[in-house]
């Protein structure tokens, strides 16, 4: 018996705002337990919420730029649950009319490419989170609490692991690019459930689903995926029965366990939530965002293989993240060569990140600086040998690349008058090389150049160097 | 100091002109409320920084209306630093740490916070009965109940304790215990006065109001507390007028509709009779009276115990043990202690509400209540609008009765709900709403209520000054009161 899978994925997403989505508590991480939050975020009696229109804005950018249709008229909702991290025992989110629909994420597995559709976005708030001590007590901490997120459901679109990993990756980059969330999972501001189905080829209905979680990369998701593709394939050609349950991945063992059989649906009791007032997403703000809508990944690399003449490979790599393509484009608008400014994010740049495991932002290094050093090459100002010692000093400490080059006496000796006598004297003291070079030993030449660039500190520009040597080797 | 004959503003005059001071007001008013406690139990918390806070507007001079004056609060409105309970054993100790937006508009205006009324609890009941500290009782008849919910605050201005009170009200809780006292109260508009910080019954419906002997009491501090406000984005920006200065009894040309379905069938007669002579004052003072009909009102009980119970019943549920308030003792697990606290920390009437709105949430049944109620109540805002339209009020009596003894109702819910029928449609279309009292039934006070246009506050003011300018009901003393000296 052959199957097919079907894979639908809901993606959790924080939008990058300053304050909470119905409260005016900061978003920020890494604070003492509960600093963060305010009488909203305790739920303490009387407390109302405001929407964060910002928010709000950011979650219509993500949907317009994975190209859902935004929803004209709308409210909140309520989710009711109990849960000591939900200080309400309530969530407010969007149920009934979401912010947008009907959208779609391309992707493409070894050349076949395919729209994933997303059936819906829709704006909540995070809950809070539970810690347990050794001491028999929990503890609850209110600051992510009320953070907004904004939930992108897919349709059940996917039939492969692969799939579902390019969807993610792609969602990511998409997301990433409009500059409304960070999206890394490892910093939970992005969050991945699947749910995952087989059923024999042919048949019209779906089998039973099963959720997968504690997912915490695309990774992981693509494992977990393909070890129950093959254990629900196992359990149906013994004739057994898929259970409706929610299973754990274990990213020791690469397989998944068993978290909780699902017993008929949880009932949320959604209903509209009556302290925020239905409102209207009017055509001029929509129009308005998606003007404001920087350009995607896709139209970026597009134009950098295009415009600027950068190789497709290369003008992959620097659209995969935001960070390195705002870098890039930053770069460029100092009139340094693209190209160069693409060889050296891709070459030293890379290689330095690498080096210390610290993103491009963790650096000191500002596109102002990168593409200063680079015009400095190309004017002949310095050596690449010396651009080097440059970049390092740039990158470390931010130091300006100019200034530094001059008062460190780095700047490169081009002109003939002042190289032309400093290599007649060294000719003059190296008989026995002229010779050598007469009858044909290469090396001769560059143990001269050696003597030079020893006599200059390295600062001689190596091309007018060595056009001078050769004309008075040949006319000796 | 006895405010039978006081008001806002001959109390405001003797502190102008330091006849009197707002300490040796304040302290007077402590006085007289502890001295009636045993009898009215009209107050859950007095406030014992009142004193401390009339100084301080002594030293900064009497300023506005309500400078230096004392004011009862509703023990639903949170007050930052005195205990707020909403009459529920789950918050015996809460201690707030915000105001809610009424109570800084009073500071600000220098009133002064006499303390805490009792109510049913969570505003959930119409007798204070059900409130977890005590019973308040009627000043006209101490066997008798003050109303609800806001029967503390009722019946603390009808015997005298203060001048004025803030009460809330979600389906009649400040019109049925005004009517059941002789005072005037009124319910503005949804979205008049901000419920930040108000104890959400049902978000909706809820709406802060004030009570008070005379109607241009109530104007001055209705005027004090209206208005917008950030944190509650249901309020509205509609400006304020200065509700006490417009103040008008020329009732020529008003036009009164009186909905047939309003004599609903078991009106004490006296009800009816007192509600047509002030009908019929009204006639006499230049406006025009004329029947219509209202046919979604007999579905507004339903209506209202659905969707009022089904938001409360997602309100009530931040109070969980967790965080503050009552939390249950030798507790397992943490489904143990939401349970047992919430268990132990409400009463009867708040869990059948909340059992009730869990039922009318849940999957299969929101479409049949829920949704049909939301529904119906669109139908039935429709129809009153229709009839604003072409009417200035609509009027009829504010209660079928006047009040009844303590405990007649208590083992009868559904008896207790009917008592809303009158008053519930205001609070479901959102519209203004007042009662004034009209009368006597068998020597009890009944109230005669008028609702007006979405934000037309003035014009229910003018209604009701003009019928108290012709009865001067005030002037009547409570009848249990009378033997006190």
């Amino acid at each position: 018996m052959n199957f097919e899978t079907t894979i639908g994925l809901e993606v959790h997403v924080e939008l990058k705002t300053k304050s909470k989505m119905y409260s005016p508590s900061p978003v920020a991480y890494g604070a003492e337990s509960n600093i963060n939050t305010n009488v909203i975020d305790f739920g303490f009696p009387g407390t109302l919420p405001t929407v964060n229109k910002n928010g709000y804005r950011l979650g219509v950018m993500v949907a317009l730029a994975l190209n859902a249709e935004i929803e004209n008229h709308t409210h909140f909702d309520r989710k009711n649950y109990f849960y000591p991290d939900n200080p309400k025992a309530y969530q407010i989110t969007q149920q009934d009319k979401p912010l947008g629909h009907d959208g779609y994420i391309e992707i493409d597995v070894d050349g076949n490419k395919k729209k994933i559709g997303v059936e819906e976005l829709h704006v909540e708030e995070d809950a809070g989170k539970n810690t347990h001590g050794n001491n028999g007590y929990s503890y609850v901490d209110l600051n992510r609490q009320g953070t907004p997120l904004i939930e992108i459901v897919s349709k059940p679109d996917m039939h492969s692991p692969e799939e579902a990993y390019q969807y993610l990756e792609n969602l990511r980059k998409i997301v990433q690019f409009t500059g409304a969330s960070d999206v890394k999972m490892e910093e939970g501001s992005m969050r991945v459930d699947t749910n995952i189905s087989i059923r024999p080829v042919g048949s019209d209905t779906y089998g039973t689903k099963v959720e997968l979680k504690n997912l915490n990369s695309f990774n992981h998701v693509k494992l977990g995926l393909a070890y129950e593709e093959k254990r629900q394939a196992a359990i149906l050609k013994q004739g057994g029965t898929i259970g409706q349950e929610t299973r754990r991945f274990d990213e020791k063992t690469g397989e998944t366990f068993l978290m909780r059989v699902k017993s008929g649906a949880d009932d949320y009791r959604y209903f509209p939530e009556p302290d925020l007032p239905d409102f209207e997403i009017s055509p001029e703000w929509i129009a308005e965002i998606k003007s404001t809508l920087p350009e995607t990944a896709s139209v970026r690399r597009e134009k950098y293989i295009n415009e600027l003449g950068i190789p497709e490979y290369d003008a992959g790599v620097l659209t995969d993240t935001k960070e390195m393509s705002d870098f890039f484009d930053e770069a460029v608008t100092y009139k340094a060569n693209p190209k160069l400014v693409s060889n050296w994010l891709m070459g030293e740049v890379n290689a330095y990140l690498n080096d210390k495991k610290i993103g491009l932002l963790d650096t000191k290094l500002t596109p102002e600086h990168l593409a200063k050093m680079i015009n400095l090459i190309s004017d002949g100002t310095i050596s690449s040998k010396i651009a080097k010692k440059v970049f390092q000093e740039t990158i470390s400490n931010g130091t300006e690349p100019e200034e530094w080059v001059k008062s460190k006496g780095l700047v490169q000796e081009s002109d003939p008058a002042v190289l032309t006598p400093m290599i007649m004297e060294i000719l003059d003291n190296n008989e026995q090389s002229i010779e050598d070079f007469k009858n044909g030993k290469d090396r001769a030449v560059g143990f001269l150049i050696g003597q030079i660039m020893k006599q200059t500190h390295g600062q001689a520009n190596p091309k007018v160097v060595n056009k001078i040597l050769m004309t008075e080797l040949k006319s000796r | 100091m006895d405010y039978m004959k006081e008001t806002i503003d001959s109390l405001h005059k003797k502190l102008a002109d330091k006849e009197l001071t707002s300490e040796e007001l304040t302290n007077q008013t402590l006085d007289n409320i502890n001295a009636k406690q045993k009898d009215l139990n009209t107050f859950i918390t007095v406030n014992d920084k009142a004193v401390e806070a009339a100084k301080k507007v002594d030293e900064d001079g009497i300023k506005g209306p309500l400078s230096g004056i004392p004011i009862a609060i509703k023990d639903n409105i949170v007050t930052n630093g005195i205990k707020t309970t909403a009459a529920s054993k789950i918050l015996y100790n809460f201690m707030p740490v915000y105001s809610a937006t009424v109570m800084e508009k009073l500071e600000a205006a220098g009133a002064i916070d006499a303390g805490k009324t009792n109510l049913d609890e969570f505003a959930m009941g119409s007798s204070t009965e059900t409130s977890y500290y005590k019973t308040s009782v009627n000043p006209w008849d101490f066997s008798r109940v003050p109303g609800g919910s806001s029967g503390g605050s009722a019946a603390a201005v009808a015997a005298g304790e203060v001048v004025a009170a803030l009460g809330t009200d979600t389906g009649g809780s400040i019109r049925q215990p005004s009517a059941f006292n002789g005072i005037f109260g009124i319910k503005p508009t949804y979205g008049r006065v901000s419920r930040w910080g108000v104890i959400a019954f049902a978000s909706s419906l809820d709406q802060v109001g004030v009570m008070s002997k005379r109607v241009e009491d109530s104007a001055t501090v209705l005027a004090t507390i209206a208005g917008h406000d950030d944190h509650d984005s249901t309020s509205s920006n509609e400006p304020v007028p200065d509700y006490r200065a417009n103040l008008n009894k020329d009732m020529t040309g008003v036009k009164i509709a009186v909905p047939k379905e309003f004599w609903h069938e078991g009106t004490h007669p006296d009800v009816v009779e007192s509600t047509k002579k002030a009908l019929d004052a009204y006639k006499k003072m230049g406006a025009t009276v004329e029947e219509v009909s209202l046919p979604t009102l007999k579905h507004a009980v339903e209506v209202y115990y659905v969707l009022a119970s089904s938001e409360a019943s997602s309100n009530l549920q931040r109070y969980d043990g967790v965080r503050y308030g009552y939390r249950a003792k030798d507790v397992k697990n943490i489904n143990d202690l939401f349970v047992n606290s919430r268990s132990e920390g409400f009463g009867d009437e708040v869990k059948r509400r909340i059992m009730l709105g869990t039922f009318a949430l849940s999957a299969g049944a929101y479409d049949a209540y829920f949704k049909k109620a939301a529904q119906v109540r669109t139908m039935f805002i429709e129809e009153l609008s229709a009839v604003l339209d072409k009417y200035d009020l609509i009027m009829g009596p504010s209660t079928t009765s006047p009040a009844f003894k303590i405990g007649e109702k208590v083992d009868d819910p559904l008896a207790m709900y009917m008592n809303d029928i009158l008053t519930i449609p205001a609070n479901l279309a959102g519209l203004p709403a007042a009662s004034v009292p009209a009368g006597l039934a068998e020597g009890l006070p009944v109230g005669l209520q008028i609702i007006g246009k979405p934000f037309a506050e003035q014009a229910v003011l003018n209604a009701a000054y003009a019928l108290q300018e012709e009865n001067k009901f005030y002037e009547k003393i409570p009848t249990a009161l009378k033997g006190e000296d």
